[in-house]
């Protein structure tokens, strides 16, 4: 499934918290995340790629281009998607995820702008949010091949020659023969990843000091 | 769903390619080719034929233990847009950690090099070659000068590393809260509590037979040993790896346990590995390394002093140089959060064609490494064989002992596990001991650092080591430390100082190993 990036402008975080930012003890639980497409159109989205930094739930809004008469909606297409399953331990806090369509609750076409929606309950991590994000749409189907005349309409075959006794079927032995070349030509194509064993470098060994970088 | 069949397609592509630079693939190829002679392989169904071939032959089954063993030992595929680093380990802080460790390794054995003006390797000259090959059966006879030679760490340092590993992002407040960690480990890893170790380890349970419980003299065999024995037998006869891993989880009896470490573990003895055996001994013979000297000490040091082990001194010294050389252990650094040192040929510093990894096989031994050879010596006796056990447990096992990393089975993860299974369920014990100074894990790090090797009597380290086979974890090990503090908690709330706590768990050589765990997992009132 080929894919393609979209361009995209990720706005900084904002976090959401009950009463004054600066005056209250907590640390705020929940951060906004604004995806928008400044120079893309409404486009289908496909992939959603990021790496997780100590966030445990996500949950993403999108906002889809509507017809032309009612303006566009927001519209919750993850719900509390668990990326932490316990959020007070290490346990997928720094995994890299990438969530697709099909995962998605409403169909992804014509997407405006997305917001991400990060929770973290537990108050253990000083900070969290998702890095490296990534949004891709659907790539260009495979481009359409004219085939020469010949091949996609193949004269049909004449009548075969009468069998001589007690040989095979000619046209099912060629189809065998084809098999078995196939079979070896992927044997012979396959390439592996061994190691040859050598530690030294033409016979010699003689080492410098150990380097540190 | 999708992405289900997409993710088994990316696993089987790795075993795939992972198994074609193999022995068995070579092996399986020619088979095939020979299989053409038989009558009953005809060219109209060459794949059906040639596969029921393999099928009656034993083949398909030998493939099927080596795709089991793949699926054991390798993390499944990661994220496509995951770096190799994170396959290593995925924490960003502990990478650092494990990297600045790795630095002051290398520093002291720099220094070490530079002190002693010894080189890091050197070619032996012809003479001393010779020397070396007729004595090679009798090196621990060889008395060379080792007391400027010391160990590049001991447990003890390493264990000084891990107290100090901290999370940026965590909350590491100078006032004690309920986010402090009462025990030595800092970091907030996700262990499992007594419910989940007993789901884990539920053949360990009190109505499922045991050896180390079951065949004791007053049991009459014809209860569970007989029977247990038996299996095994049919185990071994159809060779299937992942029945062998069942069974084991039981214990072994001791005549089978042999063959059926070697069928778990994957390991059949073919010519080439004989070959590949004897041209390691090649370059032992041939290159001398300064890593050679530090294993002489730490054998001489540890497995020598041990009543059970010195016997096997020889063996040590055979198996343990051969494996510094073994380039193909360097495979294993794809999933081990370390990475091996570096070095460049004298005069070419900085030319990557240059460059070469220092040991070959990139692993630095320390203060006790032998010790997780010596056991081994029990159960074979062809040096090739004995090797190619080690280096698989190794590349499976031990390597996560003495490595920082986040992984379940990883020696963070056990120290944790088994402090909070202490304090959890032992906490009057916890706090006495933490009010002593006698902080529990400073006790038990060197005994899960070696896994019990060289503290338990052998036949009950070779009991807990069929478990740690049979359930593909070292977490075994943290539940037995907890375990066998709990034994001797009425002893230890009567100390008073980390030295008598000490003295109290200094010999573990009368425990019985299964009662220990199968009491502590299943039979505390908690």
């Amino acid at each position: 499934m080929s894919r393609v990036p979209v361009p995209c402008h990720v706005k900084g975080t904002v976090t959401l918290q009950v009463g004054d930012v600066r005056t209250s003890q907590g640390r705020p639980g929940v951060l906004v995340i604004d995806v928008t497409f400044p120079s893309v159109s409404p486009f289908e989205l496909q992939e959603i790629t990021f790496k997780n930094y100590y966030t445990a739930f996500l949950s993403i809004r999108v906002r889809q281009h509507a017809s032309t008469h009612s303006p566009a909606k927001w519209v919750t297409c993850l719900r509390d998607y668990c990326l932490m399953p316990d959020p007070h331990s290490e346990e997928g806090a720094q995994e890299y995820v990438s969530l697709f369509k099909h995962q998605m609750l409403c169909d992804m076409t014509r997407v405006l702008e997305l917001r991400l929606i990060l929770r973290q309950p537990s108050p253990l991590w000083l900070s969290f949010t998702v890095e490296e994000l990534q949004i891709y749409q659907q790539g260009p189907k495979s481009p359409s091949m004219t085939f020469p005349k010949w091949l996609s309409h193949p004269v049909p075959c004449e009548q075969p020659i009468p069998l001589l006794e007690g040989l095979p079927d000619p046209s099912r032995v060629s189809s065998e023969v084809q098999q078995m070349w196939a079979l070896t030509e992927m044997i012979r194509a396959s390439n592996t990843s061994t190691r040859i064993g050598r530690f030294d470098v033409d016979g010699c060994y003689d080492l410098n000091l150990l380097s540190y970088t | 769903m999708l992405q289900e069949e997409s993710d088994l397609s990316l696993i089987i592509a790795q075993i795939v390619q992972k198994l074609k630079g193999s022995n068995l693939y070579a092996q399986l190829e020619r088979q095939a080719w020979a299989s053409l002679q038989r009558p009953e392989i005809k060219l109209e169904s060459l794949k059906e034929d040639i596969k029921e071939f393999f099928k009656v032959s034993g083949w398909e089954k030998k493939l099927q233990n080596a795709v089991y063993s793949e699926l054991n030992v390798y993390p499944l595929p990661s994220h496509p847009a995951a770096p190799p680093e994170h396959l290593k380990e995925p924490l960003v802080y502990m990478r650092k950690a494990q990297g600045s460790w790795e630095k002051r390794i290398l520093k002291s054995l720099n220094s070490m090099c530079t002190e002693l003006s010894i080189p890091l390797a050197r070619k032996r000259p012809v003479g001393e070659q010779k020397e070396l090959l007729n004595k090679w059966n009798e090196m621990g006879t060889d008395e060379p000068d080792l007391s400027l030679f010391r160990p590049v760490y001991a447990p003890k340092d390493f264990l000084e590393v891990l107290i100090n590993l901290r999370n940026p992002n965590y909350e590491n407040g100078d006032s004690l809260s309920f986010r402090t960690h009462l025990g030595l480990i800092q970091v907030p890893l996700k262990v499992k509590d007594i419910p989940e170790l007993k789901e884990c380890f539920a053949e360990l349970g009190l109505n499922t037979g045991q050896l180390g419980i079951d065949d004791s003299t007053q049991v009459p065999p014809e209860l569970f040993e007989n029977e247990h024995v038996r299996i095994g037998q049919k185990v071994l006869a159809e060779q299937d790896s992942a029945a062998a891993q069942q069974y084991i989880r039981q214990g072994s009896p001791t005549a089978l346990r042999a063959e059926l470490w070697a069928l778990i573990l994957n390991i059949s003895s073919q010519p080439e590995d004989i070959l590949y055996y004897e041209q390691l001994k090649m370059n032992v013979i041939q290159h001398d390394l300064l890593v050679d000297s530090l294993i002489y000490k730490d054998v001489k040091l540890t497995a020598s002093n041990d009543d059970y082990y010195f016997v096997f001194e020889d063996y040590l010294y055979q198996v343990l140089l051969c494996f510094s050389r073994d380039t193909s252990v360097l495979g294993h650094f794809a999933y081990n959060s370390a990475s091996p040192p570096k070095s460049y040929i004298r005069g070419k510093l900085g030319l990557e064609e240059y460059a070469v990894f220092y040991p070959p096989n990139g692993v630095i031994p320390f203060h006790g490494f032998s010790m997780y050879v010596a056991p081994l010596c029990f159960l074979y006796h062809e040096p090739y064989k004995l090797y190619q056990i080690f280096r698989e447990m190794y590349v499976r096992f031990f390597f996560r002992l003495h490595s920082i990393s986040s992984h379940p089975s990883g020696i963070v993860s056990l120290c944790l596990l088994f402090e909070t299974l202490l304090q959890t369920y032992l906490p009057q014990l916890f706090y006495h001991l933490r009010e002593i100074g006698a902080q529990p894990l400073r006790i038990s790090f060197k005994w899960m650092v070696r896994a019990f090797s060289g503290y338990l009597a052998t036949d009950q380290l070779l009991l807990l080591w069929d478990r740690i086979l049979g359930y593909n974890s070292l977490e075994i090990l943290a539940v037995l430390a907890a375990a066998v503090f709990a034994f001797r908690a009425v002893n230890l709330m009567e100390v008073t100082s980390l030295a008598a706590a000490e003295a109290v768990l200094a010999d573990l050589s009368t425990l019985k190993v299964m009662p220990l765990l199968q009491i502590f997992l299943f039979a505390t009132v908690t």
